[in-house]
Order: C-alpha cells, then structure tokens, then sequence
C-alpha cells in the first residue's frame, strides 16, 4: 500500500472506533486526540485493527508513532508498503 | 424483616423503564399481554443456526451514542435503556437530583459469557493467537458491567452492583432496592433485573443438553408453561427496572405510585443443581406473605415463574397448591408463555406487566394453555384469556433459580392508609 491508501485505512479503523465522529475535516498534523474523543482504549483499538488486519504487532514504545495521521502514515508506510490495498 | 414502623420505611415504586420481546415500555408490554402477543421468534446463533428466542427491538441510540454501545455490552444497553426509561416515566427533574444518593441495583442470571464467547470466536479466526483477544474484555465482562454502564451514562456516583441470582434475579434487585432505601444509604433506587443471555450460544446448547429447550413450528406456540404438550424453555432477553423511593419522596413530588413493596423473601433449596424444590418455594412464599403480614387469601394475582420445563412447572404447582389451596379468589398467570424466559430479567418484567392490574382491575392471562396437564391443573389459572375481577390489590411474583435460589415479591396497590 502506498501512504495515501494506508491513510484510507487508518481512517476507516478510526470511523469504527468513533462511529460519532465527522472525520471529514480530520487534520492531518494535529494530534487525534486533539480533534476527537479518543482515550487510551480507544488508542489501543486502533493497535489492535492493524495488529488484526495486517498482522502487525507494534511494540508500545512505538505508540508515540500513532499520535497525529501523518506520523501514524509516516509509521505504517516501511511496515505495509508489500501488502496488497485492500480496496 | 420487620413491619416496616414509619412512612419512611415504606417503599413504593414511582417509575417503569422495560423492554420486552412485545413491548419497549410498560404501556406496549401491557397491551401485549392483554392481546396475547408473543414475542417470541426464530433466531440464528452461532454453531447452532436457527433457535427460538425472544428478542427486543428497543433503540440502543436513544439514550446512548454510537460508540458507547460498542465499547459496552448488550446488557449494559439494556440496562442503560431501562434505567433512563424509568427514570422520565417517574417524573424526576433528573439535573437536580443528587445523583451520590442514587444507587443501582440490577439482578442477572449470568453476565460475561456473550463477551467471552465472542472473543473466543475471534482468536479462532487468528489461530487462536491471544495478542488479538480484545483490550475490552475485562470492562465489559466483569460482573458489575451491567449496572456500571448506568451510573456511567447517567452520573450517578452512588453506588451499583449487579447480582447474580439466577433466575430469582429480578425479584432480587428490587429487593436490594428496598434494603438500601430502609437502611439509608440511598435515597432513589433503580433496581430490577437484565438480560442478555440470547446472544451467547452456550445457554441455548446446555439447555439443549439438558433436554430442556423448547421446540415448536410455531414460535408463538412454543413457550407453554402448564400445558401438558410443553417442551421447555424459550430464552428471551430483556430488562426491567423501577424508580424505587421512601413514600414521603414519592408524596412529596406528587410522583405516580405504581405500587408498594409489601413484602419478601428469598431462601435456598439446599437440595440440587438445577431441579426445584416445591417445600422451599412454598417456605418461601409464606415468609414473603408474615413479612407482608398478609394471609394468601389476600393475594389477587400470581405471576409465576414455571419455565415449561417438565419438573419445574410441577414443582412449583405443588408450592402454589400448598399455600394457596383451594383459594378461589387468586388469578394465577404466567408471563413466560408470552415472551419466553428473559433470564436475570424475567422476575422484574413479570411483576411489572402485572401493576396495571391494580388501576384497570384485569389479570393477564397464560397463553398456550391447550390442555393442562394434570399435576399442574391448579384451578386459579387464568388460561388463555385474561379474566376482568374488578379490583386487584395484592400480586405475589415468584422468581426461582438454579442452585436452589428462590425469591418472593409481594407489592399492593398504593394507599395512604
């Protein structure tokens, strides 16, 4: 996948985790924290998608990768850039 | 249990929040009753396929956001429902109400299997890897869950438990309602008993085993306690709780009275597994009606609590025969032939789609009555359609439970007297 089809991903996960949310006007260099209502189970949530979905496992010192989208993309692209999009 | 000495050891009930298989609220359900609706249906669970079940259809979004139905539980919905539900009908300005003197008492038969199964399912589906098992387990199968996902939702800082009681768990929050309110430590109780037991596949699978789930082509038909073609118990989920307040409170916000805790009584059978004990039911009976200083001949209705299983319908026949006798006065129904087995809430929805009998003086009726079978042909029934005896002013609701557990409420028409 490539960064803009990771994005696609992260954000159908984050739709899931916070089915309240207008993710429309998600910004990409502000923490999700900042812009939603996100606590630390939700957080893991979206550990636990990928870990499900893509067999990732991220160690937790590596949480802090997760904090805005454009870090979590940043993050992500090395780990799933041979798996095939989903769409 | 003494007799209670002052107004404000007197507990009444000011407000109803349920959901049934026939009704999201008392008004549905009592009209469900009274027009012998069933809310019983097929229902596809996993490794099973098709089972009967009694399902709700109540909205899990009118009083909770999207996401915190799936952070939470069914139970918790439905509790969380049943409790705001209670809460309007009862007429309380809720913003003003001291929510650390609010307490939550609900009654379940079991709690955490839906979860654990799930999440069973789950790891299956990932070679059975546990780095997958969900985060979310822990809060949503511990056995508080239920009643914490209300003071969660609502702000209450009083205290909550959830109890497990089998199927006597209805009847048991009320009374733990009723204990907390006379001892002080609250002054509102929501209390009474949930279900979610129809989305975890193991109850219908052991009932199966136990050669004690029921069968019929039509799932209307299936649930017919007393009748000598029954077969066994149709599950149902669903929930029921009341406002519970000192008189005084309720007098002096000019609160609609339901009804008055009269008496209770809960005891152990000592003596099995799962068979019931009629000599218990009937001790137990007879507490609730010394506590409630009543004979049985001042009780109008029964709602009793036999499942359609062979044993336990004969059983508690013999207790109703024992303390009732050949009292012509009392109409004895069952709600069960209507919705099913709601489990940890059967005790509660079965008391209160009964407290419109004491305002329009008519008793619901047990459906699916055909041909009674012979060691349960107590002549007090109220077979089929409900009868119209003018005046109701005293309901017994028998709640009993595996492991011997067994419940009595008694609750009379409101009067100052």
């Amino acid at each position: 996948m490539n960064p803009e089809e990771i994005r696609q991903v992260v954000l159908e996960i984050l739709a899931r985790i916070a089915p309240d949310e207008d993710l429309s006007e998600l910004n990409d260099d502000v923490p999700f924290r900042e812009q939603m209502e996100l606590d630390s189970m939700d957080f893991l949530d979206i550990v636990m998608e990928l870990r499900k979905m893509y067999r990732v496992q991220i160690p937790e010192e590596d949480y802090e990768n997760l904090v805005t989208m454009d870090r979590t993309v940043g993050y992500l692209t090395p780990m799933l850039k041979d798996v095939t999009s989903p769409a | 249990m003494q007799r209670p000495r002052n107004d404000d050891e007197r507990i009444v009930i000011t407000g109803i929040g349920l959901t049934a298989p026939n009704g999201n609220s008392l008004d549905e359900f009592r009209a469900s009753l009274l027009a012998g609706r069933s809310g019983v249906v097929r229902h596809d669970i996993r490794y099973m396929g098709k089972v009967l079940a009694g399902i709700c259809d109540f909205d899990e979004l009118r009083h909770q956001k999207r996401k915190e139905v799936r952070r939470g539980t069914r139970a918790g919905s439905i509790s969380i429902y049943c409790a705001n539900e209670a809460i309007k009908n009862s007429g309380l300005d809720w913003e003003t109400v001291q929510k650390d003197r609010v307490g939550v008492y609900i009654g379940v038969t079991e709690h955490g299997n839906v979860e654990t199964e799930n999440e069973i399912y789950e790891i299956s589906q990932f070679e059975y890897d546990t780095s997958v098992w969900s985060h979310h387990h822990n809060p949503r199968t511990v056995a508080n869950n239920p009643a914490g996902e209300v003071t969660l939702n609502l702000g209450i800082t009083g205290p909550h438990l959830t109890m497990g009681a089998a199927c006597a768990a209805g009847n048991a929050g009320f009374i733990q309602g009723v204990q907390m309110l006379r001892l002080g430590d609250v002054d509102l109780a929501i209390a009474g008993g949930v279900s979610e037991s129809i989305h975890t596949f193991g109850i219908f699978a052991s009932f199966q085993s136990q050669g004690a789930l029921a069968q019929h082509e039509d799932p209307a038909k299936a649930s017919r306690p007393f009748d000598v073609d029954r077969n066994g118990i149709v599950v149902a989920e669903g929930g029921g709780l009341c406002v519970l307040e000192r008189l005084p409170s309720a007098l002096a916000r000019g609160a609609k009275i339901y009804g008055e805790i009269a008496g209770y009584a809960m005891n152990s059978d000592a003596s099995d597994f799962v068979l019931p004990n009629a000599k218990r039911q009937a001790e137990c009976m007879r507490l609730a009606l010394s506590r409630a200083e009543m004979e049985s001949s001042d009780v109008d209705i029964v709602s009793s609590h036999a499942t359609a299983t062979h044993q336990g319908d004969i059983e508690e026949t013999r207790a109703l025969r024992e303390v009732f006798g050949d009292t012509s006065k009392v109409g004895i129904n069952n709600t069960k032939s209507f919705i099913g087995h709601a489990m940890g809430a059967a005790g509660a929805l079965e008391l209160l789609g009964n407290l419109p009998s004491f305002d329009d003086g008519i008793v619901h009726a047990t459906i699916n009555l055909d041909r009674v079978d012979p060691e349960c042909g107590l002549e007090q029934i109220v077979a089929n359609e409900p009868r119209d005896v003018g005046d109701v002013g005293c309901i017994l609701n028998n709640s009993f439970g595996m492991l011997g557990i067994n419940s009595v409420v008694i609750v009379k028409k409101f009067s100052l007297e």
